[in-house]
């Protein structure tokens, strides 16, 4: 079956955009909770707290530059439906990009005494972003109905996704500051997680429910025995993450990263329960990857320009990691 | 309101937003690696106050340009779904690598390049000083390419009414491309030249006369001299080309409503569209005729030759006066700043405030071409391939009219406060600088430091 360009090409294209996402979600996730933070930091801890993001939250969105791009140019299609349908909560998320986005230049270069106001729009819009994602995911498991009791399962995701983020956030912040505030982002991340397992449960039970085609992906012989490694496997990383980050920061500062990359191993396995409950369809039980692609060709051509260009990307994200390892500080801190 | 004209409006309140600050940052990219490389050259240190100010004016575009970028990378899908459905196997490769190849690499050495001085040796710096340049020039040079093949469109076939990819290097060298694309860099060298001379000239009103702000002005004014000749003479090519690929769209602007030789050209009119005459005319006989064939009797096509398919006349004839009318000021001044810091090693008082005032004179032409190109093109999205009205989505007028209230109210805030922040920057100037340290550069934007042994 995947000789057929016709198949393999948009399922290769459906892997990338879900990688992309997957990639966003998790570093955009973690500046995205590092500025829902701010609602509890002081400002001395907000210095250092932008410090530790500053070099990477440019790259991270550009994932979501990428994931919305691949959409858009491998399944046309299914981009008018799910931006047509998501109108007014994408309108809010950009809203919500642009304000924090623009707060994180405005809040050092603007007059000293606008710092707050900025400082305030950098939460708010961290938080909007936050929720409309949230509230979009909601809507997309549920098929992208628009009732009363599907907004109302979308306000729930809305609040546990921006408690996953804040979650990664706190995370980050262990990883990357020390002192007080690593002490303190560690209670932040661990009330985060608990917040983000209610929501992780919530769409675990809901997307079978909704649908009948989910259901019996999940709940037949021999799947279920397959597939029962996977919530398993995330109870065990909820369970081990909260136990963690109640003895976060370990002496010598050791395992600093265990919990992002625990935080984030958790955003995988949703994502891939994700992935497995609404393979073949771009958008849930209407419309198939294979339905929704562009032409075989023009695939090809943007697959030459990915299989050479993502790995240099891969490389030179890498390296400015490994440029800016270590503890973050505000003391490069001008004006 | 009309669902159509809403999503025009709003499309267009969101580029219009979104490319004043490219305009910006992919010239500033490069003046900045010209400071950095000065001061790695002769190491003194005024070279490096500039690259230090001027870093952090980038930085700020810089992040108006991503948000709002990111904002018309969505705008396609929710505004024109038709657009993707008809030209996507052309357009889609095209934004592809211009993510691709452009947005990340633009992202990733900002990272270093603001935030890395102290943590990467000299060159390294330098040499993401020049990827940041390189990064955002490919992507002007990737969305040229698209937008000039809506324009002119070229090396594709239509099957089953839909546009399949044919020849991608006619694709995206496509007839209007290559004037398209050095237009719009000199357009942003130009409109760079005039913001940094503009808030530089400022700042020695305000008496600052560090040697920072001195050599940003000259190199500033030179630069918009050098480059206003060129940008006039590729002008006048790209005219020439739009003549020959999208003759109604000329015909327009120079308000030309009857084909014929000695063709008049009008300096001053009121086209009215209803009667298609113009009033209040005044012409220089020949004139049109001269630059748009070089000959006087040349014979110039009118709109009596696309009479009910033409685009609107007085905003195209307007747009490009104002375009052509600040390029011939940019000219003057220019050249009068130049020969005056040549003859006397200093800016004078009346030329401070000349410069001041067309500080953001680059911004004015670059919107008005833009109107001029993308109005031009109407009642086309892609030209004889797609109408605008064909593209539109099905969203309801309230839904459209709610989220562009809420942009316009967004974006006049943002944009008072980015020029409010400009000249707050311009008055506490750059700080003053200690020792020449290597790890002097600073951005304000906070930066992350190795606790143990970074430097
Ligand atoms: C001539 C130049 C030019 C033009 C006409 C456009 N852009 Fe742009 N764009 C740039 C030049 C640019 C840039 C110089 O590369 C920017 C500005 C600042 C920046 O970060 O990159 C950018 C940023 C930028 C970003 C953020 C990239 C990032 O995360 O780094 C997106 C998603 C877009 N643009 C998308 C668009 C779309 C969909 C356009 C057309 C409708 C468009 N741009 C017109
Ligand atoms: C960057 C500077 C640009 C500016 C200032 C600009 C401005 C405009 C304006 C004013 C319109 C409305 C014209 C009308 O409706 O009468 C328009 C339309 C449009 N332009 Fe551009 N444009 C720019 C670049 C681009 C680029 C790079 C693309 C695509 C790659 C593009 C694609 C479109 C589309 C799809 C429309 C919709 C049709 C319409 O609204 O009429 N534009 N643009
Ligand atoms: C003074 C002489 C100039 C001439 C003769 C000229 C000519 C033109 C023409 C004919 C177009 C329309 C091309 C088309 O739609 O096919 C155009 C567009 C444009 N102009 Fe100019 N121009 C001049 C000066 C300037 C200046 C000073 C700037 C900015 C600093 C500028 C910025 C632009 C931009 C951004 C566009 C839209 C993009 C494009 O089509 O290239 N122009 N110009």
């Amino acid at each position: 079956m995947f000789e057929d360009p016709a198949i393999w090409l948009p399922f290769t294209f459906a892997a990338l955009m879900g990688l992309s996402i997957l990639i966003y979600v998790v570093l955009d996730g973690y500046d995205l909770g590092v500025g829902l933070l701010f609602a509890v930091a002081n400002d001395d801890e907000k210095d250092r707290m932008i410090g530790s993001i500053g070099p990477f939250w440019d790259a991270n969105e550009t994932w979501l530059v990428l994931a919305v791009g691949l959409l858009l140019v491998a399944f046309p299609i299914a981009h008018g439906v799910i931006l047509g349908a998501l109108y007014l909560p994408v309108a809010l998320m950009l809203l919500g990009l642009i304000l924090r986005g623009v707060a994180f230049e405005f809040r050092v270069k603007a007059h000293a005494r606008y710092k707050r106001l900025w400082n305030r729009l950098f939460f708010i819009g961290s938080l909007v972003t936050a929720l409309s994602q949230g509230f979009m995911l909601g809507l997309y498991v549920l098929g992208l109905e628009m009732t009363a009791a599907h907004f109302a399962f979308a306000a729930l995701t809305a609040i546990c996704v921006a408690a996953g983020y804040a979650m990664l956030g706190g995370a980050w912040l262990v990883f990357k500051t020390d002192g007080d505030l690593q002490i303190r982002a560690a209670r932040w991340a661990r009330i985060g997680l608990v917040a983000s397992a209610i929501g992780f449960a919530a769409i675990s039970a809901a997307s079978p429910l909704a649908s009948p085609r989910i259901f019996d992906k999940w709940f037949a012989f021999p799947e279920i025995a397959l597939l029962s490694p996977l919530p398993l496997l995330a109870g065990a990383a909820f369970v081990g993450l909260f136990a963690l980050l109640g003895r976060m920061p370990l002496k010598n500062d050791r395992w600093a990263i265990a919990p992002f990359l625990g935080g984030a191993a958790i955003f995988v396995l949703a994502f891939a329960g994700l992935a497995y409950s609404f393979y073949p369809y771009v958008v849930p039980d209407r419309l198939t990857i294979y339905e929704a692609a562009s032409d075989p060709e023009s695939l090809l051509i943007m697959l030459y320009g990915a299989v050479i260009v993502v790995p240099v990307i891969a490389g030179y994200s890498a390296l400015s990691y490994w440029i800016f390892r270590g503890k973050a500080s505000a003391d490069l801190y001008d004006h | 309101m009309d669902p159509l004209a809403l999503a025009r409006i709003q499309f267009a309140a969101n580029i219009s937003f979104h490319i004043l600050f490219p305009a910006i940052t992919i010239g500033l990219g490069w003046v900045l690696l010209y400071f950095k490389l000065r001061y790695v050259r002769s190491r003194d240190m005024a070279w490096m106050d500039a690259y230090r100010f001027w870093t952090k004016i980038f930085a700020l575009s810089f992040a108006m340009g991503v948000v709002s970028g990111i904002t018309m990378s969505f705008q396609f899908g929710t505004n024109w779904p038709g657009f993707m459905e008809k030209v996507g196997n052309v357009a889609g490769p095209l934004l592809a690598y211009e993510v691709l190849t452009a947005f990340f690499l633009e992202a990733v050495f900002l990272g270093i390049m603001l935030f890395g001085f102290r943590r990467v040796p000299g060159w390294v710096h330098t040499l993401a000083t020049f990827l940041v340049a390189a990064g955002t020039t490919l992507s002007a040079f990737w969305i040229i390419a698209l937008n000039s093949w809506m324009q002119t469109p070229a090396g594709y076939d239509i099957r089953d009414g839909v546009i399949h990819a044919a020849d991608w290097w006619a694709i995206v060298f496509n007839p209007s491309m290559p004037y398209r694309l050095v237009h719009m860099l000199l357009a942003s060298g130009l409109t760079v030249s005039f913001l940094v001379a503009g808030l530089s000239a400022y700042r020695w009103l305000r008496g600052d006369r560090a040697d920072a702000v001195k050599r940003a002005l000259g190199t500033a004014v030179r630069l918009a001299a050098i480059l206003i000749p060129i940008q006039i003479f590729a002008g006048d090519q790209h005219g020439l080309n739009t003549l020959e690929h999208q003759p109604a769209k000329v015909a327009a602007m120079e308000a030309n409503w009857t084909t014929g030789a000695n063709v008049p050209l009008i300096l001053f009119a009121w086209p009215d569209e209803a009667n298609r005459t113009n009033h209040f005319e005044i012409a220089i006989p020949d004139g049109a005729s001269l630059i748009l064939t070089h000959d006087p009797d040349g014979v110039v096509p009118g709109l009596d030759q696309f009479e009910g398919n033409h685009p609107p006349v007085a905003p195209l004839f307007w747009g490009f006066r104002i375009m052509v009318g600040i390029g011939l000021l940019m000219l003057a001044v220019s050249w009068w700043g130049t020969w005056r810091l040549w003859r006397r090693k200093e800016a004078s008082p009346w030329l401070a405030r000349a410069l001041v005032a067309m500080t953001f004179s680059g911004w004015i032409a670059t919107l008005a071409g833009w109107y001029v190109t993308e109005i031009g093109r109407q009642p086309w999205l892609v030209t004889g391939v797609l109408t605008t009205a064909d593209a539109a989505s099905k969203t309801p007028a309230p839904m459209i009219l709610t989220t562009l209230l809420m942009y316009l109210a967004t974006y006049a805030v943002l944009l008072g406060a980015y020029v409010t922040v400009l000249f707050y920057l311009a008055r506490i100037g750059a700080k003053p600088t200690g020792e020449p340290e290597e790890g002097a550069i600073q951005t304000t934007l906070g930066a992350a430091n190795v606790a143990a042994g970074g430097n």
